[in-house]
C-alpha cells in the first residue's frame, strides 16, 4: 500500500539569473512503514522534492499524493498526516524547550492542557525530560535534533520526513538517532522519508533507496540489489555504487548546501 | 480558528518581547531624544499652527515612532526564516493569515504601549491637549503600525538577507518622515514642497492627529486622515495576506 506516490513531481524557481530546474519530474512510491532512503549529491533536488511533498512549496509540474491527500488539492489533509523537520531545525534559539514544544502540540490545535501532556510525553520518549527549562541555545547537537523531531512529531504523524537529519551530529549522536528512527517504524509504524547523503547511513538505515541526481531519480531498490545492479557486486560498497550511478561522490566538496 | 490562531502566534511574539523588555525601551531612545532637546526649541517659534509647540511636535513623534518601529519588523522574519521556524510553523494546519496577524498585532501593542510612555513624558515636558485628542492619536498610530509591520513582513518574505532589507528599508522611509511634515507642518515650508508632501500618505495622518491634538475633531483634515489610514490598512493586510498565503509556493 502505497502512503506517497509522485507522478513527474517538478519545480522550477524563476531567479534573476533565469530559471533553476530543481526537480525535473519524481515519480516514486513509499510504502507505509518503510524506513526510504533519499539519496543524492548537493544540489540534486532532495530539499526541494521534500519541501514540495510537505505542502512548503509549490509543485511547478506533476502531481503527488501523502497520505490519501493529494498534495495540490488538500495541502491541510497533508499537513495533519504528515511531519517535517528541515535540515536546519527550527527553533527558537531564546526560547525554552518547553515552550517550544508546547506551542507545537497549540499549532497543531490540541489544547493548552493537552499540548502540556503531549510535551511531557515527547520529553520522556526523546530524553528531553531534564532539558525543559533550559533555552534551546543551550542544547548539545545531538540534543538539538531530537527536539527538532519531537517538534515533527507532536501530532504523532503517519509519515515523518527528515532532511540532512544526522549532519552535524558525532559519531554516537548519529547512533542514536538511527534508533530512534527505527523505533518510530517498529513501535508506531510511522514511514520514515530521509535524504542523506552518508552511503552508511543509508546503508545501515534504509529498506530501500531512492537516488536522485539533476532533479530527476537515477537508481532505486534495496542497498543490496543497487549494489549488484549498479556496484557489480553485493559486496561493492555503497560509495563504489554511488560513483557508478552519478559519475561522482554523494557530496562534492565546495558546494555547501542550500538550505531554504 | 483564525482567532485560535492569531492569539497563539501573538503569545508567541509577546512573549518574545517581554524577554528584551530593554529593547523596547531602546526603541523610545530617539523619540525621547526628540522631545528633550529638540522639542524647547520650538516652544517660542512661530509655528502658524493652533495651540502649542507640543501639540504639534508630539504628534509627529508618535508617528515617527510607529513608522520606524513598523517599517523594521520585517528584520525578523529575515533571521527566522533561515532558522528555519517560518517553515516549521507553515507545515503545521496553522492558518496563514494568523501567521502575519499575529506578529502584526504584536508590533502594533508594542508600538502603542511605547506612544503610552511618549505622551506621559511629554506631559511632563508640558504637553496639554484633550484627552479625546490623545486617545484619536494613539488609534493612528495603531493603524499606522498595522499598516507599516504588514508590508514590511510581506516584503522580508521575500528578502534572503537582512543586509538587503536594512537599506531598502531605510530609503523608503527616510524621505517619507521629511517629506510628511513629522518634525515640522509642511505649510511652513515653500509651496512646491508643501504640494509634494501630499503624494505622501503619513502626510495626511499627521494633520489629522494636529487637529486632534487641539481638540478639533470636525475638520477635512480629520476625514482625510482617517480615510488615508483606514485604506492604507486595507490595502497593507491584503498585500500581506496573499504573500502569506502563497509563501514558498
Ligand atoms: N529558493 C530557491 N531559489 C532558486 N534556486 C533554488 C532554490 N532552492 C533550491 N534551489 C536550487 O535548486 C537545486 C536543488 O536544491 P536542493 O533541493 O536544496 O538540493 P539538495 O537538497 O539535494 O542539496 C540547487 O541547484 C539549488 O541551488
Ligand atoms: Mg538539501
Amino acid at each position: 500500500m502505497a502512503i506517497i506516490s509522485t507522478a513527474g513531481l517538478a519545480r522550477t524557481f524563476r531567479t534573476g539569473n533565469g530559471p533553476v530546474e530543481a526537480v525535473r519530474g519524481i515519480d516514486l512510491t513509499v510504502r507505509e512503514g518503510e524506513i526510504l532512503g533519499f539519496l543524492g549529491p548537493n544540489g540534486a533536488g532532495k530539499t526541494t522534492t521534500l519541501r514540495m511533498l510537505t505542502t512548503l512549496l509549490r509543485p511547478t509540474g506533476g502531481a503527488a499524493t501523502v497520505a490519501g491527500h493529494d498534495l495540490v488539492g488538500d495541502p491541510a489533509g497533508v499537513r495533519r498526516a504528515v511531519g517535517y523537520v528541515a535540515q536546519s531545525g527550527g527553533v527558537d534559539p531564546q526560547v525554552p524547550v518547553r515552550e517550544e514544544l508546547v506551542t507545537q502540540g497549540r499549532l497543531y490545535r490540541l489544547t493548552r492542557d493537552q499540548a502540556v501532556r503531549r510535551a511531557a510525553e515527547l520529553a520522556e520518549d526523546l530524553g528531553l525530560t531534564g532539558l525543559l527549562d533550559r533555552r534551546t541555545s543551550t542544547l548539545s547537537g545531538g540534543q538539538r535534533r531530537r527536539l527538532d523531531i519531537a517538534l515533527g512529531l507532536t501530532h504523532r504523524p503517519k509519515v515523518l520526513f527528515l532532511d540532512e537529519p544526522t549532519t552535524g551530529l558525532d559519531p554516537a549522536s548519529r547512533a542514536d538517532l538511527w534508533d530512534l528512527v527505527r523505533r518510530l517504524r517498529d513501535e508506531h509504524g510511522t514511514t520514515v522519508f530521509l535524504t542523506t547523503h552518508y552511503l552508511d547511513e543509508a546503508d545501515a538505515l534504509a529498506d530501500r533507496l531512492v537516488v536522485v541526481d539533476g532533479g530527476v531519480v537515477v537508481a532505486e531498490g534495496t542497498p543490496g540489489a543497487l549494489k549488484l545492479r549498479h556496484g557489480g557486486s553485493i559486496d561493492a560498497t555503497l560509495q563504489e555504487t554511488f560513483l557508478a550511478i552519478t559519475g561522482r561522490g554523494p557530496a562534492p566538496a565546495g558546494s555547501a548546501p542550500v538550505s531554504v | 480558528m483564525l482567532l485560535h490562531d492569531t492569539a497563539l502566534v501573538f503569545g508567541r511574539y509577546a512573549r518574545q518581547t517581554l524577554r528584551s523588555r530593554f529593547a523596547v525601551l531602546l526603541g523610545l531612545l530617539m523619540p525621547l531624544l526628540h522631545l528633550l532637546f529638540f522639542g524647547p526649541l520650538l516652544t517660542g517659534l512661530p509655528l502658524g499652527g493652533r495651540g502649542s509647540s507640543w501639540q504639534i511636535l508630539v504628534p509627529g513623534l508618535l508617528l515617527q515612532l510607529a513608522l520606524f518601529g513598523a517599517a523594521f519588523a520585517g528584520f525578523m522574519i529575515i533571521v527566522e526564516k533561515n532558522l528555519g521556524i517560518v517553515e516549521r510553523m507553515r507545515v503545521t494546519p496553522v492558518s496563514r493569515l494568523a501567521l502575519l496577524l499575529g506578529r502584526v498585532l504584536r508590533d502594533t501593542a508594542v508600538l502603542v504601549v511605547q506612544s503610552v510612555l511618549l505622551v506621559v513624558a511629554a506631559l511632563v515636558m508640558g504637553l496639554r491637549a484633550p484627552i479625546w485628542g490623545i486617545l484619536a492619536g494613539f488609534a493612528f498610530v495603531a493603524l499606522l503600525a498595522l499598516s507599516l509591520a504588514s508590508l514590511s513582513y510581506a516584503a522580508a518574505m521575500r528578502v534572503r538577507t537582512p543586509q538587503e532589507f536594512g537599506p531598502a528599508v531605510n530609503a523608503l522611509i527616510m524621505p517619507s518622515m521629511l517629506l510628511s511634515g513629522l518634525m515640522l507642518p509642511m505649510s511652513l515650508g515653500p509651496r512646491w514642497l508643501d504640494v509634494l508632501s501630499h503624494a505622501v500618505p503619513f502626510r495626511y495622518l499627521v494633520d489629522a492627529m494636529r487637529d486632534a491634538y487641539v481638540g478639533a475633531y470636525a475638520t477635512g483634515s480629520m476625514l482625510y486622515g482617517a480615510l488615508v489610514a483606514l485604506g492604507l490598512a486595507a490595502v497593507a493586510v491584503t498585500v500581506g495576506t496573499r504573500v502569506f498565503v502563497r509563501a514558498g509556493a
